[in-house]
């Protein structure tokens, strides 16, 4: 690896701060997507236990949404502070996507962010719903267009290079829904929804294990388990659809995602499980592997080619000792979590979900994996894009500010400090909120304020006037 | 429609991206800066519900300010974030804190937790203010570029002028923020806030006279657009308006007005909004590079343009709507049934 300099530590910070963003985003697309089915039960069922569910994680949706819009204001002008001279070269291509996402995804979430949380009372329960359903389609969106302006980094088209090495766009359709759109899209948004129901059904058996269950604990449990066992499978065909995408467009991370040297030959490519590239002597040690294997996932027939990264010379090499077991994190994971859908089917053929502590307690400790495989998902596809911003077309050595290390150093010093503390914080309170379990009549966001969960409003001008301040657990009509 | 054209509409749009952001976060960071002032609890429950539901529709107009940038000037995106990287990144940092806040300050389970998240709250804003009067002042003064990137010196923006910028901003965000309280609450907190409003009123206007002053001596054109002719036509109503509406505000402050003071504070943001825009067209970064530049090729800009065209006034109007939904004063607790 090459010595610490400017380069490598705006890489560093980039890597940092988009791995704490996109924590929250993830979060907050399937959460929304979550309490928009929980409030269309509930209108729709009229059933107390909706409502309940609903209160209780929007206050956790509230959290989480905050340090996912601050957390994205950073990255919105990191572009430019970090990587000024691709904001230059590519920016007339992409930022009018990035614009677009701006201007459909997030005003519609924070428009009607503010009627989701406080707006109950106000608006009535149809237009309430509605807000509910704009935020969720919001952070849809939102995915959608970030995504395809990665998707558009991962696998270019629809531009030009003029002579001074700038881009330009010569189809926004080929840029918007570029070769690697239509793979990546539907498996970052399972990926969010696998998120979400890995963490719910992690708090709903904590408190099974803990406590009595109550409806409300029972009733997330089982949504969460439903998405698990059907999601779990379609993300894993969705991977797969994934992986042949990526073999196409960008053989040079798939050889390097398998730890393979040398093209496959007649005989077809194994897969090799475990080993530890080597880059320097170009070769992986230690591996075991399983004949044909590779040749047949990535091909889909036995003797299939499968690139090796010997092809290109070493400048254009990614850094296959990350890529690769990053890869296999993320694979091991999804199939864990398959096998968590399985047992969660099994129990609930057996009618043990309620009950089953081993249930329970696989479920607790697997409840961060989704987000785990999600970063290493996101470190796979973007470390085995190196040595590229713009695959094939712009070198991230290109792409830099003209920032001198100091400068940078200090930043990410700064960076990782205020990110510790106030996400961390964040996380804290997330937790906090967690631990206690949902209860039958919960209040939504911020009715527990100490003026109010008190219940005495003392006699100064400007106070609640104490006996209206209590809180109805029905929204008014 | 000409390339030319596209170029200046597009910068007719930042220009409203980012006063539209000025004003209406301008006025939720006055309210964080106004937390130094405020002792009572419950009283500061009611300003950070005044503006609960609406902060972060603010602050996405601050997204669409870069975010636009970058995708229709992407030149200038290119030049300004490294060459003001101090001041942008400590725009980010306090907005980071302040916007955590708002939810970290309600959950805090003892009493030191609550202090710091409203230290938080109060410093996060005011550096943010701090740091977009910096930036408006670096950009001002001018930025040395050299092959499309930035060239000057780590600290090139720190001079008495920028310092005096970020000094206005903090002060004029605290006034609308004082304004915003007069209209949006009541009793003693209103009755504080106005007399805060009437201070920090003549404060602004002071430094806006001093700013004023100072930036005609910065570039040859600035000068020869303020007092050359035809300039002169154009520049002459300005003072004379902000002057109109200070008496305004003056006798709205007297006449205890609920909203005549934050609407005359908006004026005068508004106005000196469009004395910068006065001092810098056609310029994009003084003291060399042009809208036209700066510009992307017409196909971008183009194809951003029929998609805004559409969308800003659907966003301005359902805004408005969140706007609407939360009319009427405010009180503690009271907001969140």
């Amino acid at each position: 690896m090459p010595a610490l300099d400017a380069f490598h530590l705006a890489r560093a910070q980039f890597g940092f701060t988009v791995a704490f963003h996109i924590i929250f985003p993830a979060f907050s697309i399937g959460l929304a997507s979550y309490l928009m089915v929980l409030e269309g039960l509930w209108l729709r069922t009229g059933k107390q236990v909706y409502l309940d569910l609903f209160r209780y994680w929007i206050k956790i949706f509230s959290i989480g949404f905050a340090m996912g819009v601050v957390s994205g204001l950073v990255m919105s002008y990191q572009f430019g502070t970090n990587w000024s001279r691709y904001a230059d070269k590519a920016g007339p291509v992409i930022g009018p996507v990035m614009a677009y996402e701006v201007l459909t995804a997030f005003f519609l979430e924070a428009g009607f962010l503010g009627v989701m949380l406080f707006g109950m009372e106000r608006v009535g329960r149809k237009l309430h719903f509605f807000a509910t359903c704009m935020v969720a389609g919001g952070t849809f969106l939102s995915a959608f267009w970030i995504l395809s302006v990665n998707s558009w980094m991962q696998t270019p088209a629809g531009f030009g290079v003029g002579p001074d090495g700038r881009m330009f766009p010569t189809d926004y359709w080929q840029v918007i829904f570029n070769p690697s759109v239509f793979v990546r899209v539907p498996h970052m948004v399972l990926a969010s929804y696998l998120v979400v129901a890995f963490i719910v059904s992690g708090v709903a058996a904590w408190h099974l294990l803990r406590g009595p269950s109550t409806p409300a604990v029972r009733t997330m449990f089982s949504m969460a388990m439903w998405m698990a066992a059907i999601v779990a499978p379609i993300q894993i065909g969705m991977g797969d659809l994934h992986g042949l995408n990526t073999l196409e467009h960008q053989p040079m991370k798939i050889a390097a995602m398998e730890g393979d040297w040398d093209p496959s030959g007649p005989d077809g490519a194994p897969l090799i499980l475990f080993g530890l590239p080597n880059m320097e002597k170009e070769r992986t040690d230690y591996k075991i592997e399983i004949p044909h294997a590779s040749s047949v996932i990535l091909t889909h027939t036995w003797n299939g080619r499968v690139p090796g990264l010997k092809e290109v010379p070493p400048g254009d090499r990614p850094y296959a000792p990350v890529v690769f077991w990053t890869f296999r994190v993320m694979v091991g994971l999804g199939f864990l979590m398959f096998g968590l859908g399985l047992f969660s089917l099994l129990a609930r053929w057996r009618g043990t979900l309620f009950t089953s502590r081993a249930l329970h307690r696989m479920a607790l400790l697997m409840s961060p994996a989704p987000l785990v495989a999600l970063l290493c998902g996101w470190m796979t596809t973007e470390i085995g894009r190196q040595p590229y911003t713009v695959y094939g077309v712009l070198r991230t050595a290109d792409s830099i500010s003209p920032i001198a290390l100091p400068g940078i150093a200090t930043s990410f010093a700064i960076f990782a400090v205020v990110y510790f503390i106030v996400f961390g914080a964040g996380v804290m309170i997330i937790l906090r909120l967690m631990a206690k379990p949902p209860r039958a009549g919960e209040t939504g966001v911020r009715t527990d304020l100490p003026t109010r969960t008190a219940g005495i409003h003392p006699g100064l001008p400007g106070a609640v006037p104490s006996g209206t301040g209590e809180v109805s657990t029905q929204p008014a009509e | 429609m000409s390339t030319e054209t596209i170029a200046v509409v597009w910068a007719g749009l930042i220009a409203f991206a980012v006063l539209a952001y000025v004003v209406l976060d301008g006025f939720d960071l006055g309210v964080g800066i106004l937390f130094s002032a405020e002792r009572g609890a419950e009283d500061r429950d009611t300003m950070v519900n005044s503006i609960a539901p609406m902060w972060d529709g603010n602050e996405t107009w601050l997204v669409l300010g870069g975010g636009g940038l970058f995708a229709v000037f992407p030149l200038a995106y290119a030049v300004i974030m490294p060459a003001l990287y101090p001041t942008i990144l400590g725009m980010l940092f306090g907005l980071i804190f302040r916007g955590v806040a708002f939810e970290f300050r309600f959950r805090a389970e003892t009493a030191t937790g609550r202090r710091l998240w409203d230290f938080a709250f109060f410093g996060g804003s005011t550096v943010a203010a701090l740091c977009q009067g910096l930036t408006l002042g670096g950009l001002l003064q001018g930025i040395h570029v050299v092959d499309r990137q930035y060239a000057g010196g780590w600290f090139d923006w720190l001079t008495p002028f920028t310092v005096l910028c970020g000094v206005a901003v903090v002060v004029g965000y605290a006034w609308l923020g004082a304004c915003w309280l007069v209209w949006r609450t009541d009793a003693s907190l209103q009755s504080r806030a106005r007399k805060q409003a009437a201070v920090l009123a003549w404060a602004t206007l002071g430094l806006i006279v001093a700013v004023s002053l100072w930036t005609p001596f910065l570039n040859p054109l600035f000068m020869h657009r303020w007092f050359g002719w035809p300039g002169i036509l154009l520049t002459s109503p300005v003072p004379v308006l902000v002057a109109v509406i200070a008496l305004v505000f003056r006798m709205g402050i007297a006449r205890e007005h609920h909203l005549t003071p934050f609407l005359c504070a908006l004026g005068i943001f508004v106005l000196c909004f469009a004395g910068l825009g006065i001092s810098l067209f056609p310029l994009m970064i003084p003291p060399d590079i042009t809208i036209w530049q700066a510009a992307a090729p017409r196909a971008s800009q183009l194809f951003v343009l029929v998609g805004a065209s559409v969308l800003i006034p659907l966003i301005v109007i359902y805004s408005g709507f969140s706007y609407w939904v939360f009319r009427g004063k405010v009180q503690a607790g009271a907001h969140y049934h």
